[in-house]
């Protein structure tokens, strides 16, 4: 019991020294007057985030106090849409990639030639399609998402162990029960690994105040911004672990 | 009539050069019989299991189950495989009940009979855990329970005891032999292992490697019910003899 907990007060300790020696330096750096809009020390970037946050708006000029929770749902929302979109769309096509020669063969070729386009070269398309607004950036997200999903539920559905469909042909089952209760439960790992990989790419969400913000010469925002964004992301995946972790019981309990 | 008749069955996989993996095979097996095909790995013996279970087609020949041809798998000819195939992500029960469920039959057509079947192989205790918190037997048991469910007439099995220590085996070696009493369904049992098919088979075909081939069957001089006993017993070890003489050649 003590030293458990000694390991661990051990872990924080050593999980700390890093960031801190960075925060120090950064501070130093930032402090010096030619570093003066370019980078600002954390502790103005703490202050502006603080006004972001807590600031009451409509007072003054500056346009960034008090909506710090009101762009964050805003954000949260469209890339709650983009992902769950990337997510409807991408896992039946990848089981369906994976399963069948046919539409492997149709769906492949597309999917391989778009997937090495960055996300960034498709903002011009997007801007001139959906604008640059909600659509546009649902689109991003919804892209950035969806090549990692389609190609691991793919990966998955291809993997499944042959037995197990000859064991379930066996027993009667037809082609569509073959694959929802086969293919599907069997590709989940993937499925879910692919969810993880295509929600780190999605976080472009917080996007539209960081270049807002960039414009504006509010460098202290811009950062306060990235660590917003840093920060969502980190508790989206552990949502997605944390379902991960109610769904597939059976795996977790395989890999001890 | 025969359960099962196969007629001048080949099985060539195509490649350069083409491969025969299985070559002129006659077999006839009637109800309630139970076979062994025994022979070393790559004699053919999982893939004629697998034209039997209909996973794969034949080359040429006939392969007539209940005297129709076999065209694909079907809950009449249960299959339990060397590494069990339990679907991991449902419990015992859930696995139990795959077949008839998937087939749609209604809750009260089948949960009597599985409840028995998992009895049957001691297994009632264990319907809520999932198969990764089962030892290799057990899965195995879960294995045989689940052709059972589905009512099987015919069970084909891939060397199901293989992989388990000598003890397990033994146990599950009988357990079949009590099953197969109880139920009477036509088997066909593939094994590599000599004791295995003579303790449990009334006839044994004897297979060689390429181009896999039934090279000879032997009726087993053994009566029924069969214990323990009879693997220490001088007709035993005679056979045993015979055999080994057999694939050396």
């Amino acid at each position: 019991m003590a030293t458990t907990s000694l390991n661990s007060l051990r872990r924080i300790v050593l999980g700390v020294i890093v960031p801190i020696i960075v925060l120090v330096v950064w501070q130093i750096v930032g402090s010096r007057q030619n570093m003066a809009g370019i980078l600002p020390p954390p502790t103005q970037v703490l202050e502006g985030w603080h006004g972001w946050i807590f600031g009451s708006p409509g007072l003054g000029l500056n346009p960034y106090l008090g909506s710090w929770l009101s762009n964050v749902q805003y954000s949260s929302m469209r890339v709650a849409q983009g992902f769950f979109l990337a997510a409807l769309i991408g896992v039946p096509l990848g089981l369906l990639i994976g399963w069948s020669r046919l539409i492997q063969q149709l769906f492949d070729p597309v999917i391989q030639s778009l997937r090495p386009i960055p996300i960034t070269a498709w903002l011009p398309f997007s801007i001139a399609m959906f604008g640059i607004r909600d659509m546009g950036a649902i689109f991003l997200i919804f892209l950035g998402g969806f090549y990692a999903i389609v190609v691991n539920t793919t990966q998955g559905a291809r993997d499944v162990e042959r037995n197990l469909v000859r064991a379930a042909l066996m027993m009667g089952a037809s082609k569509r029960q073959l694959l929802y209760r086969v293919v599907l439960p069997a590709a989940m790992p993937s499925i879910f690994t692919g969810l993880r990989i295509g929600g780190v790419a999605v976080k472009s969400g917080l996007g539209y105040v960081l270049w807002d913000a960039y414009y504006v010469g509010r460098m202290d925002i811009v950062l306060a911004d990235m660590a917003s964004i840093g920060i969502m992301g980190f508790l989206t995946d552990r949502l997605i672990v944390f379902i991960e972790q109610k769904v597939l019981v059976w795996r977790i309990l395989q890999s001890h | 009539m025969s359960h099962i008749a196969i007629n001048k069955l080949y099985k060539t996989y195509p490649g350069n050069p083409p491969v025969k993996a299985l070559e002129d095979i006659d077999l006839k097996v009637s109800p309630g019989e139970l076979i062994a095909l025994l022979g070393p790995s790559g004699c053919g013996k999982s893939t004629l299991l697998n034209l039997v279970a209909g996973f794969e087609k034949p080359s040429q020949g006939t392969l007539l189950v209940n005297g129709t041809e076999v065209q694909s798998p079907g809950p009449d000819r249960g299959v339990v495989f060397q590494e069990a195939a339990l679907f991991p992500w449902l419990s015992v029960w859930e696995n139990v009940i795959f077949g008839p469920k998937v087939q749609g039959m209604g809750r009260g057509e089948y949960e009597d009979r599985a409840h028995q079947m998992l009895k049957i192989v001691g297994l009632s205790d264990f319907k809520h855990h999932l198969p990764v918190q089962l030892s290799g037997g057990m899965r195995q048991r879960v294995g045989i329970a689940r052709i059972l469910t589905l009512g099987s007439r015919v069970l084909l099995m891939d060397e199901p005891f293989g992989a388990l220590d000598a003890q397990t085996r033994l146990t599950m070696q009988e357990l079949l032999l009590s099953v197969w009493q109880q139920l009477k369904p036509t088997i066909i049992f593939v094994t590599h292992d000599i004791d295995e098919a003579i303790f449990l088979a009334s006839r044994i075909y004897v297979m060689s490697a390429r181009p896999g081939r039934i090279q000879t069957s032997i009726t087993v001089p053994l009566g029924r019910p069969r214990t323990v006993a009879d693997t220490a017993s001088e007709t035993f070890s005679a056979l045993k003899l015979q055999i080994l003489n057999l694939i050396r050649h």
